[in-house]
Protein backbone atom coordinates (compact mmCIF):
# COMPACT_ATOMS: atom_id res chain seq x y z
CA UNK A 1 0.00 0.00 0.00
CA UNK A 2 2.25 2.44 0.98
CA UNK A 3 4.82 1.45 -1.52
CA UNK A 4 1.98 2.14 -4.51
CA UNK A 5 1.15 5.22 -2.95
CA UNK A 6 4.64 6.76 -2.56
CA UNK A 7 5.42 5.91 -6.25
CA UNK A 8 1.80 7.29 -7.50
CA UNK A 9 2.93 10.38 -5.94
CA UNK A 10 6.90 10.59 -6.47
CA UNK A 11 6.09 10.35 -10.64
CA UNK A 12 4.24 14.13 -10.71
CA UNK A 13 5.97 15.70 -8.19
CA UNK A 14 9.90 14.61 -9.56
CA UNK A 15 8.33 16.12 -12.55
CA UNK A 16 7.07 19.30 -11.41
CA UNK A 17 10.02 19.41 -8.88
CA UNK A 18 12.21 20.06 -12.63
CA UNK A 19 10.42 22.72 -13.21
CA UNK A 20 10.51 24.64 -10.52
CA UNK A 21 13.78 24.20 -10.07
CA UNK A 22 14.67 25.63 -13.00
CA UNK A 23 13.10 28.27 -12.61
CA UNK A 24 14.38 28.58 -9.02
CA UNK A 25 17.69 28.60 -10.76
CA UNK A 26 16.84 31.36 -12.81
CA UNK A 27 16.07 33.26 -10.04
CA UNK A 28 19.20 32.51 -8.40
CA UNK A 29 21.10 33.45 -11.30
CA UNK A 30 19.73 36.64 -12.04
CA UNK A 31 19.95 37.82 -8.53
CA UNK A 32 24.00 36.95 -8.60
CA UNK A 33 24.31 39.18 -11.80
CA UNK A 34 22.03 41.96 -10.59
CA UNK A 35 24.46 42.03 -7.30
CA UNK A 36 27.58 41.47 -9.76
CA UNK A 37 26.20 44.58 -11.46
CA UNK A 38 25.73 46.78 -8.48
CA UNK A 39 28.62 46.01 -6.99
CA UNK A 40 31.13 46.86 -10.09
CA UNK A 41 29.35 50.64 -9.92
CA UNK A 42 30.23 50.50 -5.92
CA UNK A 43 33.70 48.96 -6.30
CA UNK A 44 34.94 51.68 -8.75
CA UNK A 45 33.32 54.20 -7.00
CA UNK A 46 35.09 52.85 -3.57
CA UNK A 47 38.65 51.78 -5.51
CA UNK A 48 39.16 55.90 -6.85
CA UNK A 49 37.83 57.07 -3.55
CA UNK A 50 40.53 54.83 -1.60
CA UNK A 51 42.71 55.86 -4.43
CA UNK A 52 42.19 59.82 -4.30
CA UNK A 53 42.46 59.09 -0.29
CA UNK A 54 45.93 57.56 -0.15
CA UNK A 55 48.06 59.97 -2.46
CA UNK A 56 45.88 63.09 -1.58
CA UNK A 57 44.61 62.66 1.84
CA UNK A 58 47.64 64.12 3.58
CA UNK A 59 47.62 67.11 1.77
CA UNK A 60 44.02 67.95 3.28
CA UNK A 61 44.55 70.48 5.78
CA UNK A 62 43.46 74.05 6.76
CA UNK A 63 46.27 75.22 4.67
CA UNK A 64 45.23 73.48 1.86
CA UNK A 65 41.57 75.39 1.86
CA UNK A 66 42.86 78.85 2.30
CA UNK A 67 45.70 79.00 -0.06
CA UNK A 68 46.02 79.90 -3.54
CA UNK A 69 47.98 77.77 -6.29
CA UNK A 70 51.53 78.49 -6.00
CA UNK A 71 54.80 77.14 -7.56
CA UNK A 72 55.64 75.22 -4.90
CA UNK A 73 53.62 72.23 -4.23
CA UNK A 74 53.45 72.03 -0.60
CA UNK A 75 52.19 75.72 -0.03
CA UNK A 76 50.03 75.36 -3.01
CA UNK A 77 46.21 75.11 -2.02
CA UNK A 78 41.99 75.45 -3.64
CA UNK A 79 41.46 78.78 -2.02
CA UNK A 80 40.11 80.35 -5.76
CA UNK A 81 39.36 76.78 -7.19
CA UNK A 82 36.77 75.77 -4.74
CA UNK A 83 35.29 79.73 -4.58
CA UNK A 84 35.06 79.54 -8.37
CA UNK A 85 33.58 76.09 -8.98
CA UNK A 86 31.13 77.45 -6.23
CA UNK A 87 30.37 80.61 -7.83
CA UNK A 88 29.75 78.86 -11.10
CA UNK A 89 27.32 76.72 -10.18
CA UNK A 90 25.54 78.81 -8.45
CA UNK A 91 24.83 80.94 -11.49
CA UNK A 92 24.32 77.86 -13.58
CA UNK A 93 21.50 76.35 -11.13
CA UNK A 94 19.92 79.77 -10.83
CA UNK A 95 19.83 80.35 -14.82
CA UNK A 96 19.50 76.45 -15.59
CA UNK A 97 16.56 75.30 -12.72
CA UNK A 98 14.00 77.89 -13.61
CA UNK A 99 14.74 77.93 -17.39
CA UNK A 100 14.37 73.92 -17.68
CA UNK A 101 11.78 73.94 -15.19
CA UNK A 102 9.75 76.37 -16.88
CA UNK A 103 10.21 74.59 -20.32
CA UNK A 104 9.61 71.58 -19.41
CA UNK A 105 5.80 72.47 -17.64
CA UNK A 106 5.24 74.55 -21.22
CA UNK A 107 6.16 71.01 -23.26
CA UNK A 108 4.03 68.89 -20.86
CA UNK A 109 0.71 70.90 -19.59
CA UNK A 110 0.76 73.64 -22.28
CA UNK A 111 1.80 72.90 -25.48
CA UNK A 112 -0.33 71.04 -28.06
CA UNK A 113 0.86 67.27 -28.78
CA UNK A 114 1.75 67.91 -32.20
CA UNK A 115 4.36 67.56 -35.36
CA UNK A 116 6.70 70.19 -34.13
CA UNK A 117 6.26 69.41 -30.30
CA UNK A 118 7.54 65.82 -31.33
CA UNK A 119 10.93 67.15 -33.27
CA UNK A 120 11.46 69.84 -29.91
CA UNK A 121 11.31 66.37 -27.53
CA UNK A 122 13.36 64.49 -29.53
CA UNK A 123 15.59 67.29 -29.76
CA UNK A 124 15.95 67.88 -26.74
CA UNK A 125 16.68 64.63 -25.50
CA UNK A 126 19.74 64.52 -28.04
CA UNK A 127 21.17 67.72 -26.54
CA UNK A 128 21.55 65.68 -23.46
CA UNK A 129 23.93 63.59 -25.50
CA UNK A 130 25.63 66.73 -27.31
CA UNK A 131 29.43 66.61 -26.53
CA UNK A 132 30.27 69.14 -23.55
CA UNK A 133 33.28 70.46 -26.04
CA UNK A 134 30.18 71.80 -28.22
CA UNK A 135 28.94 73.75 -25.59
CA UNK A 136 31.86 75.33 -24.63
CA UNK A 137 32.79 76.04 -28.79
CA UNK A 138 29.01 77.92 -28.86
CA UNK A 139 29.69 79.64 -25.52
CA UNK A 140 33.23 81.04 -26.97
CA UNK A 141 31.23 81.91 -30.33
CA UNK A 142 28.27 83.31 -28.61
CA UNK A 143 28.99 85.12 -24.97
CA UNK A 144 32.65 85.61 -24.88
CA UNK A 145 32.89 86.97 -28.90
CA UNK A 146 29.50 87.51 -29.72
CA UNK A 147 28.02 88.77 -26.53
CA UNK A 148 31.12 89.97 -25.40
CA UNK A 149 30.64 88.85 -21.51
CA UNK A 150 33.73 87.74 -21.27
CA UNK A 151 36.25 84.61 -19.89
CA UNK A 152 34.14 85.21 -16.81
CA UNK A 153 31.60 83.43 -14.05
CA UNK A 154 29.13 84.54 -15.65
CA UNK A 155 29.84 82.79 -18.95
CA UNK A 156 31.15 80.14 -17.49
CA UNK A 157 27.53 79.61 -15.54
CA UNK A 158 25.39 80.22 -18.61
CA UNK A 159 27.82 77.87 -20.55
CA UNK A 160 26.83 74.94 -17.78
CA UNK A 161 23.18 76.25 -17.17
CA UNK A 162 23.05 75.48 -21.62
CA UNK A 163 24.77 71.97 -20.88
CA UNK A 164 22.43 70.55 -17.94
CA UNK A 165 19.30 72.23 -19.59
CA UNK A 166 18.06 69.17 -21.44
CA UNK A 167 18.71 67.34 -18.66
CA UNK A 168 16.36 68.95 -16.34
CA UNK A 169 13.88 69.54 -18.88
CA UNK A 170 14.15 66.07 -19.25
CA UNK A 171 13.45 65.32 -15.70
CA UNK A 172 10.92 67.42 -15.22
CA UNK A 173 8.87 66.42 -18.23
CA UNK A 174 9.16 62.54 -16.74
CA UNK A 175 7.77 63.65 -13.13
CA UNK A 176 4.89 66.09 -14.37
CA UNK A 177 4.20 63.27 -16.55
CA UNK A 178 3.42 61.45 -13.36
CA UNK A 179 1.34 63.21 -11.48
CA UNK A 180 -2.23 61.65 -12.31
CA UNK A 181 -4.76 62.71 -14.09
CA UNK A 182 -7.10 62.89 -11.57
CA UNK A 183 -5.40 65.12 -9.61
CA UNK A 184 -5.49 67.90 -12.28
CA UNK A 185 -9.16 66.85 -13.01
CA UNK A 186 -10.23 67.91 -9.23
CA UNK A 187 -8.73 71.00 -9.22
CA UNK A 188 -10.22 71.64 -12.62
CA UNK A 189 -13.25 70.81 -11.46
CA UNK A 190 -13.57 73.49 -8.62
CA UNK A 191 -12.53 76.27 -10.96
CA UNK A 192 -8.99 76.42 -11.16
CA UNK A 193 -7.21 77.91 -14.05
CA UNK A 194 -4.62 75.95 -15.67
CA UNK A 195 -1.89 77.73 -14.00
CA UNK A 196 -3.37 77.45 -10.79
CA UNK A 197 -3.56 73.90 -11.59
CA UNK A 198 0.16 73.82 -12.40
CA UNK A 199 1.11 75.99 -9.53
CA UNK A 200 -0.67 74.49 -6.52
CA UNK A 201 -1.01 70.85 -7.15
CA UNK A 202 1.11 69.43 -10.21
CA UNK A 203 4.23 71.02 -9.59
CA UNK A 204 4.61 70.20 -5.74
CA UNK A 205 3.82 66.76 -6.92
CA UNK A 206 6.78 66.88 -9.38
CA UNK A 207 8.86 68.84 -7.52
CA UNK A 208 10.82 65.26 -5.95
CA UNK A 209 11.01 64.17 -9.48
CA UNK A 210 12.49 67.83 -10.66
CA UNK A 211 14.88 67.69 -7.76
CA UNK A 212 15.92 64.23 -9.22
CA UNK A 213 16.92 66.09 -12.50
CA UNK A 214 18.70 69.09 -10.67
CA UNK A 215 21.29 66.84 -8.80
CA UNK A 216 22.41 64.55 -12.03
CA UNK A 217 22.69 67.97 -13.76
CA UNK A 218 24.13 69.78 -11.13
CA UNK A 219 26.99 66.93 -10.38
CA UNK A 220 27.33 66.25 -13.90
CA UNK A 221 28.22 70.69 -14.17
CA UNK A 222 30.43 70.39 -11.11
CA UNK A 223 32.96 68.05 -12.96
CA UNK A 224 32.88 69.53 -16.18
CA UNK A 225 35.91 70.68 -17.53
CA UNK A 226 36.31 70.65 -21.16
CA UNK A 227 33.96 73.72 -22.13
CA UNK A 228 34.82 75.96 -19.21
CA UNK A 229 38.64 75.57 -21.03
CA UNK A 230 37.40 76.53 -24.06
CA UNK A 231 35.84 79.71 -22.94
CA UNK A 232 39.12 80.56 -21.55
CA UNK A 233 39.07 79.59 -17.88
CA UNK A 234 42.41 80.48 -15.80
CA UNK A 235 44.25 77.82 -15.07
CA UNK A 236 46.03 79.68 -12.55
CA UNK A 237 44.90 82.47 -10.33
CA UNK A 238 46.20 83.82 -7.40
CA UNK A 239 42.96 85.88 -6.19
CA UNK A 240 39.55 85.46 -5.43
CA UNK A 241 36.40 87.07 -6.92
CA UNK A 242 35.46 90.66 -5.67
CA UNK A 243 33.17 89.98 -2.94
CA UNK A 244 29.49 89.89 -3.05
CA UNK A 245 28.40 91.92 0.22
CA UNK A 246 30.91 95.18 1.00
CA UNK A 247 30.80 97.42 3.74
CA UNK A 248 30.09 100.41 1.73
CA UNK A 249 26.74 101.25 0.11
CA UNK A 250 24.80 99.38 -2.31
CA UNK A 251 26.61 96.35 0.35
CA UNK A 252 25.16 93.97 -2.72
CA UNK A 253 27.82 93.19 -5.81
CA UNK A 254 27.30 91.78 -8.99
CA UNK A 255 30.88 92.39 -9.99
CA UNK A 256 32.24 88.92 -9.23
CA UNK A 257 30.22 87.74 -12.35
CA UNK A 258 32.69 89.48 -14.35
CA UNK A 259 35.81 88.30 -12.92
CA UNK A 260 38.28 85.58 -14.06
CA UNK A 261 37.81 82.15 -12.39
CA UNK A 262 39.04 78.55 -12.00
CA UNK A 263 36.97 75.48 -10.92
CA UNK A 264 38.46 72.74 -9.25
CA UNK A 265 39.02 69.82 -12.18
CA UNK A 266 40.69 72.76 -14.08
CA UNK A 267 43.04 73.27 -11.35
CA UNK A 268 43.12 69.35 -10.62
CA UNK A 269 44.28 68.85 -14.54
CA UNK A 270 47.01 71.67 -14.41
CA UNK A 271 48.19 69.87 -11.41
CA UNK A 272 48.15 66.68 -13.00
CA UNK A 273 49.85 67.71 -15.58
CA UNK A 274 53.09 68.96 -14.15
CA UNK A 275 56.06 66.51 -13.44
CA UNK A 276 56.55 66.04 -10.04
CA UNK A 277 54.77 64.05 -7.07
CA UNK A 278 54.32 66.52 -5.12
CA UNK A 279 51.56 68.22 -7.82
CA UNK A 280 50.22 64.77 -8.50
CA UNK A 281 49.35 64.60 -4.44
CA UNK A 282 47.91 68.22 -4.92
CA UNK A 283 45.73 66.85 -7.64
CA UNK A 284 44.53 63.72 -6.00
CA UNK A 285 43.55 66.17 -2.78
CA UNK A 286 41.84 68.66 -5.06
CA UNK A 287 39.79 65.55 -6.83
CA UNK A 288 38.66 65.00 -3.05
CA UNK A 289 37.42 67.83 -2.65
CA UNK A 290 35.60 67.86 -5.73
CA UNK A 291 33.98 64.37 -4.45
CA UNK A 292 33.03 65.48 -1.25
CA UNK A 293 31.60 68.63 -2.85
CA UNK A 294 29.40 66.95 -5.32
CA UNK A 295 28.43 64.32 -2.82
CA UNK A 296 27.45 67.24 -0.25
CA UNK A 297 25.51 69.24 -2.60
CA UNK A 298 23.23 65.90 -3.67
CA UNK A 299 23.39 64.77 -0.36
CA UNK A 300 21.16 68.46 0.43
CA UNK A 301 19.34 68.03 -2.30
CA UNK A 302 18.40 64.07 -1.34
CA UNK A 303 17.41 65.29 1.42
CA UNK A 304 15.01 68.29 0.29
CA UNK A 305 13.81 65.61 -1.98
CA UNK A 306 12.92 63.57 0.93
CA UNK A 307 11.22 66.22 3.05
CA UNK A 308 9.29 67.07 0.24
CA UNK A 309 7.98 63.78 -0.34
CA UNK A 310 7.13 63.04 2.87
CA UNK A 311 5.09 66.12 2.77
CA UNK A 312 3.31 65.61 -0.29
CA UNK A 313 1.26 62.74 1.71
CA UNK A 314 0.29 60.78 -1.22
CA UNK B 1 -32.56 56.00 6.10
CA UNK B 2 -30.80 59.39 7.37
CA UNK B 3 -28.83 59.03 10.30
CA UNK B 4 -29.79 61.32 13.26
CA UNK B 5 -26.62 62.02 13.83
CA UNK B 6 -26.20 63.60 10.40
CA UNK B 7 -29.81 65.30 10.79
CA UNK B 8 -28.09 66.92 14.43
CA UNK B 9 -25.14 68.36 12.45
CA UNK B 10 -27.36 69.91 10.02
CA UNK B 11 -29.28 71.82 12.52
CA UNK B 12 -26.65 72.98 14.18
CA UNK B 13 -24.74 75.05 11.23
CA UNK B 14 -27.50 76.89 8.95
CA UNK B 15 -26.01 79.96 9.08
CA UNK B 16 -23.37 80.22 5.56
CA UNK B 17 -26.30 78.31 3.63
CA UNK B 18 -29.57 80.00 4.66
CA UNK B 19 -30.26 81.61 1.28
CA UNK B 20 -30.12 77.74 -0.30
CA UNK B 21 -32.30 76.44 2.57
CA UNK B 22 -35.41 77.00 0.98
CA UNK B 23 -37.16 73.68 1.12
CA UNK B 24 -37.92 72.33 -2.42
CA UNK B 25 -40.43 69.61 -3.28
CA UNK B 26 -38.77 66.83 -5.02
CA UNK B 27 -40.78 67.33 -7.65
CA UNK B 28 -39.80 70.34 -8.27
CA UNK B 29 -40.63 72.38 -12.30
CA UNK B 30 -38.26 74.22 -13.11
CA UNK B 31 -35.39 73.53 -15.37
CA UNK B 32 -31.96 73.97 -14.23
CA UNK B 33 -30.19 72.31 -17.36
CA UNK B 34 -30.83 72.03 -20.72
CA UNK B 35 -29.77 70.11 -23.47
CA UNK B 36 -30.28 70.16 -27.14
CA UNK B 37 -28.87 68.04 -29.23
CA UNK B 38 -25.61 67.35 -28.11
CA UNK B 39 -23.19 65.25 -29.67
CA UNK B 40 -19.28 64.05 -28.18
CA UNK B 41 -16.95 62.85 -31.24
CA UNK B 42 -13.52 61.33 -29.68
CA UNK B 43 -11.26 61.58 -32.87
CA UNK B 44 -13.32 59.43 -35.23
CA UNK B 45 -15.61 58.04 -32.29
CA UNK B 46 -19.12 59.44 -31.74
CA UNK B 47 -19.64 58.36 -28.25
CA UNK B 48 -22.81 60.74 -27.77
CA UNK B 49 -25.36 61.08 -29.88
CA UNK B 50 -27.59 63.79 -30.86
CA UNK B 51 -28.74 64.09 -26.91
CA UNK B 52 -31.43 65.75 -25.19
CA UNK B 53 -32.56 66.19 -22.11
CA UNK B 54 -33.98 68.55 -19.18
CA UNK B 55 -32.62 68.09 -15.97
CA UNK B 56 -35.06 69.99 -13.06
CA UNK B 57 -33.80 72.26 -10.60
CA UNK B 58 -33.31 70.95 -6.76
CA UNK B 59 -33.44 66.66 -7.23
CA UNK B 60 -31.54 64.47 -8.24
CA UNK B 61 -31.32 62.68 -11.84
CA UNK B 62 -29.68 59.65 -12.35
CA UNK B 63 -27.71 58.46 -15.81
CA UNK B 64 -27.48 54.71 -16.11
CA UNK B 65 -26.85 52.56 -18.85
CA UNK B 66 -24.12 49.78 -19.37
CA UNK B 67 -20.67 50.61 -19.84
CA UNK B 68 -19.34 53.04 -22.07
CA UNK B 69 -22.87 53.89 -23.56
CA UNK B 70 -21.52 58.15 -22.84
CA UNK B 71 -23.47 58.51 -19.50
CA UNK B 72 -19.85 59.86 -18.19
CA UNK B 73 -19.33 61.47 -21.86
CA UNK B 74 -22.63 63.34 -21.08
CA UNK B 75 -21.66 64.44 -17.65
CA UNK B 76 -18.78 65.52 -18.46
CA UNK B 77 -20.49 68.30 -21.12
CA UNK B 78 -21.88 69.93 -18.12
CA UNK B 79 -18.94 71.36 -16.49
CA UNK B 80 -17.20 71.06 -19.85
CA UNK B 81 -14.60 68.56 -18.42
CA UNK B 82 -14.27 66.98 -22.11
CA UNK B 83 -11.87 70.56 -23.25
CA UNK B 84 -9.40 69.05 -21.34
CA UNK B 85 -9.32 66.12 -23.62
CA UNK B 86 -7.41 67.59 -26.65
CA UNK B 87 -9.51 65.08 -29.16
CA UNK B 88 -12.82 65.48 -27.72
CA UNK B 89 -15.23 68.14 -29.97
CA UNK B 90 -18.68 69.10 -28.12
CA UNK B 91 -21.42 70.24 -30.18
CA UNK B 92 -24.88 70.89 -29.96
CA UNK B 93 -26.38 73.08 -26.45
CA UNK B 94 -26.51 73.27 -23.07
CA UNK B 95 -28.32 75.74 -20.86
CA UNK B 96 -28.07 76.32 -17.81
CA UNK B 97 -30.63 78.71 -16.09
CA UNK B 98 -31.23 79.67 -20.03
CA UNK B 99 -27.86 80.15 -21.23
CA UNK B 100 -25.53 78.36 -23.19
CA UNK B 101 -21.96 76.75 -21.75
CA UNK B 102 -20.64 76.36 -24.76
CA UNK B 103 -20.95 80.17 -25.59
CA UNK B 104 -17.63 81.73 -26.36
CA UNK B 105 -17.97 84.63 -24.10
CA UNK B 106 -18.74 81.77 -21.44
CA UNK B 107 -15.59 81.80 -18.32
CA UNK B 108 -15.34 78.32 -18.18
CA UNK B 109 -13.25 78.96 -14.53
CA UNK B 110 -16.54 80.68 -13.46
CA UNK B 111 -18.65 77.66 -14.95
CA UNK B 112 -16.95 75.23 -13.01
CA UNK B 113 -17.42 77.32 -9.88
CA UNK B 114 -21.12 76.83 -10.50
CA UNK B 115 -21.26 73.01 -11.37
CA UNK B 116 -19.03 71.49 -9.05
CA UNK B 117 -17.85 67.40 -9.84
CA UNK B 118 -17.28 64.37 -7.36
CA UNK B 119 -15.16 61.73 -9.02
CA UNK B 120 -15.20 57.97 -9.55
CA UNK B 121 -12.22 57.69 -7.61
CA UNK B 122 -11.95 59.70 -4.78
CA UNK B 123 -9.34 61.97 -5.78
CA UNK B 124 -8.76 64.48 -2.36
CA UNK B 125 -5.41 66.30 -2.95
CA UNK B 126 -2.16 65.21 -0.90
CA UNK B 127 -2.91 67.74 0.77
CA UNK B 128 -4.29 68.41 4.82
CA UNK B 129 -8.17 68.16 4.79
CA UNK B 130 -8.18 71.78 5.91
CA UNK B 131 -6.24 72.52 2.50
CA UNK B 132 -8.60 70.31 0.72
CA UNK B 133 -11.59 72.82 1.92
CA UNK B 134 -10.19 75.82 1.52
CA UNK B 135 -8.95 75.00 -2.17
CA UNK B 136 -11.61 76.13 -3.87
CA UNK B 137 -13.07 79.47 -1.46
CA UNK B 138 -9.70 80.57 -1.83
CA UNK B 139 -9.25 80.43 -5.69
CA UNK B 140 -12.44 82.40 -6.59
CA UNK B 141 -11.98 84.68 -3.49
CA UNK B 142 -15.20 83.47 -1.26
CA UNK B 143 -13.25 84.42 2.10
CA UNK B 144 -10.70 86.73 3.14
CA UNK B 145 -10.32 86.32 6.76
CA UNK B 146 -8.48 82.87 8.35
CA UNK B 147 -12.13 82.73 10.87
CA UNK B 148 -13.51 83.00 7.44
CA UNK B 149 -11.81 80.35 5.91
CA UNK B 150 -12.46 78.06 8.76
CA UNK B 151 -16.27 78.32 9.05
CA UNK B 152 -16.18 77.69 5.59
CA UNK B 153 -14.01 74.52 5.86
CA UNK B 154 -16.77 73.72 9.73
CA UNK B 155 -19.75 74.38 7.46
CA UNK B 156 -18.90 72.58 4.73
CA UNK B 157 -17.53 69.24 6.23
CA UNK B 158 -20.62 69.16 8.32
CA UNK B 159 -22.71 69.44 5.14
CA UNK B 160 -20.43 66.39 3.87
CA UNK B 161 -21.04 64.11 7.07
CA UNK B 162 -17.22 64.26 7.71
CA UNK B 163 -17.20 66.78 10.84
CA UNK B 164 -17.20 65.05 13.70
CA UNK B 165 -14.87 62.25 12.27
CA UNK B 166 -12.20 64.73 11.33
CA UNK B 167 -12.81 67.81 13.41
CA UNK B 168 -9.57 67.05 15.51
CA UNK B 169 -7.26 66.72 13.22
CA UNK B 170 -8.07 69.18 9.87
CA UNK B 171 -4.33 69.45 9.29
CA UNK B 172 -3.60 65.75 8.75
CA UNK B 173 -3.60 64.44 5.30
CA UNK B 174 -7.04 64.21 3.40
CA UNK B 175 -4.95 61.14 1.65
CA UNK B 176 -4.81 59.24 5.23
CA UNK B 177 -8.39 58.91 5.68
CA UNK B 178 -10.47 55.97 4.50
CA UNK B 179 -11.43 55.67 0.77
CA UNK B 180 -15.11 56.74 1.75
CA UNK B 181 -14.24 59.46 4.00
CA UNK B 182 -11.96 60.60 0.94
CA UNK B 183 -15.39 60.65 -1.43
CA UNK B 184 -17.08 62.93 1.50
CA UNK B 185 -13.65 65.05 1.54
CA UNK B 186 -14.24 65.48 -2.11
CA UNK B 187 -17.93 66.37 -1.64
CA UNK B 188 -16.95 68.92 0.99
CA UNK B 189 -14.46 70.57 -1.18
CA UNK B 190 -17.31 70.51 -3.94
CA UNK B 191 -19.86 71.87 -1.64
CA UNK B 192 -17.21 74.95 -0.31
CA UNK B 193 -17.14 76.56 -3.77
CA UNK B 194 -21.12 76.90 -3.13
CA UNK B 195 -22.13 75.38 -6.71
CA UNK B 196 -25.56 74.99 -8.36
CA UNK B 197 -24.94 71.95 -9.23
CA UNK B 198 -23.50 68.87 -8.45
CA UNK B 199 -22.08 66.40 -10.68
CA UNK B 200 -21.17 62.98 -9.29
CA UNK B 201 -19.59 60.34 -11.45
CA UNK B 202 -19.98 57.04 -9.80
CA UNK B 203 -19.19 58.40 -6.60
CA UNK B 204 -19.47 54.99 -4.72
CA UNK B 205 -18.50 52.35 -7.08
CA UNK B 206 -14.75 52.42 -5.53
CA UNK B 207 -16.48 52.24 -2.13
CA UNK B 208 -17.77 49.89 0.27
CA UNK B 209 -21.73 48.99 0.85
CA UNK B 210 -21.54 51.24 4.78
CA UNK B 211 -19.54 53.90 2.81
CA UNK B 212 -22.05 54.11 0.07
CA UNK B 213 -24.81 53.93 2.18
CA UNK B 214 -23.21 57.11 3.60
CA UNK B 215 -22.82 58.93 0.55
CA UNK B 216 -26.23 58.11 -0.80
CA UNK B 217 -27.79 59.67 2.61
CA UNK B 218 -25.68 62.51 2.24
CA UNK B 219 -26.98 63.07 -1.22
CA UNK B 220 -30.53 62.50 0.07
CA UNK B 221 -29.60 65.79 2.07
CA UNK B 222 -28.16 67.81 -0.22
CA UNK B 223 -30.87 67.47 -3.48
CA UNK B 224 -33.21 70.27 -1.49
CA UNK B 225 -30.25 72.63 -2.14
CA UNK B 226 -28.34 71.58 -5.25
CA UNK B 227 -28.78 69.78 -8.40
CA UNK B 228 -27.43 66.37 -8.62
CA UNK B 229 -26.61 64.82 -11.63
CA UNK B 230 -25.09 61.10 -10.50
CA UNK B 231 -23.64 58.99 -12.83
CA UNK B 232 -24.45 54.99 -11.42
CA UNK B 233 -23.34 51.52 -12.53
CA UNK B 234 -25.62 50.77 -9.79
CA UNK B 235 -29.00 50.33 -10.65
CA UNK B 236 -30.82 50.10 -7.03
CA UNK B 237 -28.88 52.92 -6.60
CA UNK B 238 -30.28 54.87 -9.02
CA UNK B 239 -33.47 53.71 -7.54
CA UNK B 240 -32.49 54.38 -4.38
CA UNK B 241 -31.48 58.49 -4.39
CA UNK B 242 -32.97 59.86 -7.78
CA UNK B 243 -36.47 60.95 -9.08
CA UNK B 244 -35.49 61.19 -12.63
CA UNK B 245 -33.69 58.45 -14.67
CA UNK B 246 -32.37 58.73 -17.89
CA UNK B 247 -31.10 55.58 -19.84
CA UNK B 248 -28.15 55.75 -22.18
CA UNK B 249 -27.16 53.12 -24.81
CA UNK B 250 -24.46 53.30 -27.34
CA UNK B 251 -23.93 56.89 -27.45
CA UNK B 252 -28.17 57.34 -27.13
CA UNK B 253 -30.48 58.75 -24.69
CA UNK B 254 -32.92 55.57 -24.84
CA UNK B 255 -35.43 56.52 -22.32
CA UNK B 256 -35.84 59.60 -19.55
CA UNK B 257 -38.14 59.53 -17.46
CA UNK B 258 -39.59 59.81 -13.42
CA UNK B 259 -37.33 56.71 -11.56
CA UNK B 260 -40.20 55.02 -10.78
CA UNK B 261 -41.58 54.72 -14.45
CA UNK B 262 -38.08 53.89 -15.67
CA UNK B 263 -37.62 51.19 -12.93
CA UNK B 264 -41.19 49.81 -13.29
CA UNK B 265 -42.95 50.82 -16.58
CA UNK B 266 -40.20 51.35 -19.13
CA UNK B 267 -41.26 52.38 -22.67
CA UNK B 268 -38.31 51.18 -24.37
CA UNK B 269 -37.20 47.33 -25.09
CA UNK B 270 -33.55 48.04 -24.60
CA UNK B 271 -34.57 49.67 -21.34
CA UNK B 272 -36.36 46.74 -20.20
CA UNK B 273 -33.84 44.10 -20.69
CA UNK B 274 -31.03 46.07 -19.15
CA UNK B 275 -32.99 46.86 -15.58
CA UNK B 276 -34.10 42.87 -15.61
CA UNK B 277 -30.45 42.62 -16.23
CA UNK B 278 -30.57 41.03 -19.44
CA UNK B 279 -27.16 43.13 -20.68
CA UNK B 280 -24.94 45.25 -19.19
Amino acid sequence: MTAIGAQDLAVPRRRGARRVGARHRREAVFKVVGLLATLIGLVALAALFVDLAAHGLQRLSWDFFVNFPSRFASRAGILSAWVGSLLVILVTAAVGVPLGVAAGIYLEEYARKNLLTNIIEINISNLAGVPSIVYGLLALGLFVYGLGTGRSIFTAGFTLALLILPIIVVATREAIRAVPQALREGALALGATKWQVTRDHVLPAALPGVLTGVIIGVSRALGETAPLITIGALTFIAFLPTPPISTEPPFLSFQWLWDGFTVLPIQAFNWISRPGVDFHANAAAACLVLLLLTLGLNAVAIYLRYRLRKRLQW
Amino acid sequence: MVGSAIKHEESSMNAPVTLRQVEAPATATAIKVRAEGVNVHYGDKHALKDVSVEIPERGVMAFIGPSGCGKTTFLRCINRMNDVIPIATVTGKILIDGSDINDRRVDVVELRARVGMVFQKPNPFPKSIFENVVYGPRIHGLAKTKAEFEEIVASSLTRAGLFEEVKDRLHDSGTGLSGGQQQRLCIARAIAVEPEIILMDEPCSALDPIATARIEELIDELKSDYTIVIVTHNMQQAARVSQRTAFFHLGNLVEEAPTEVIFNNPKDRRTQDYITGRFG
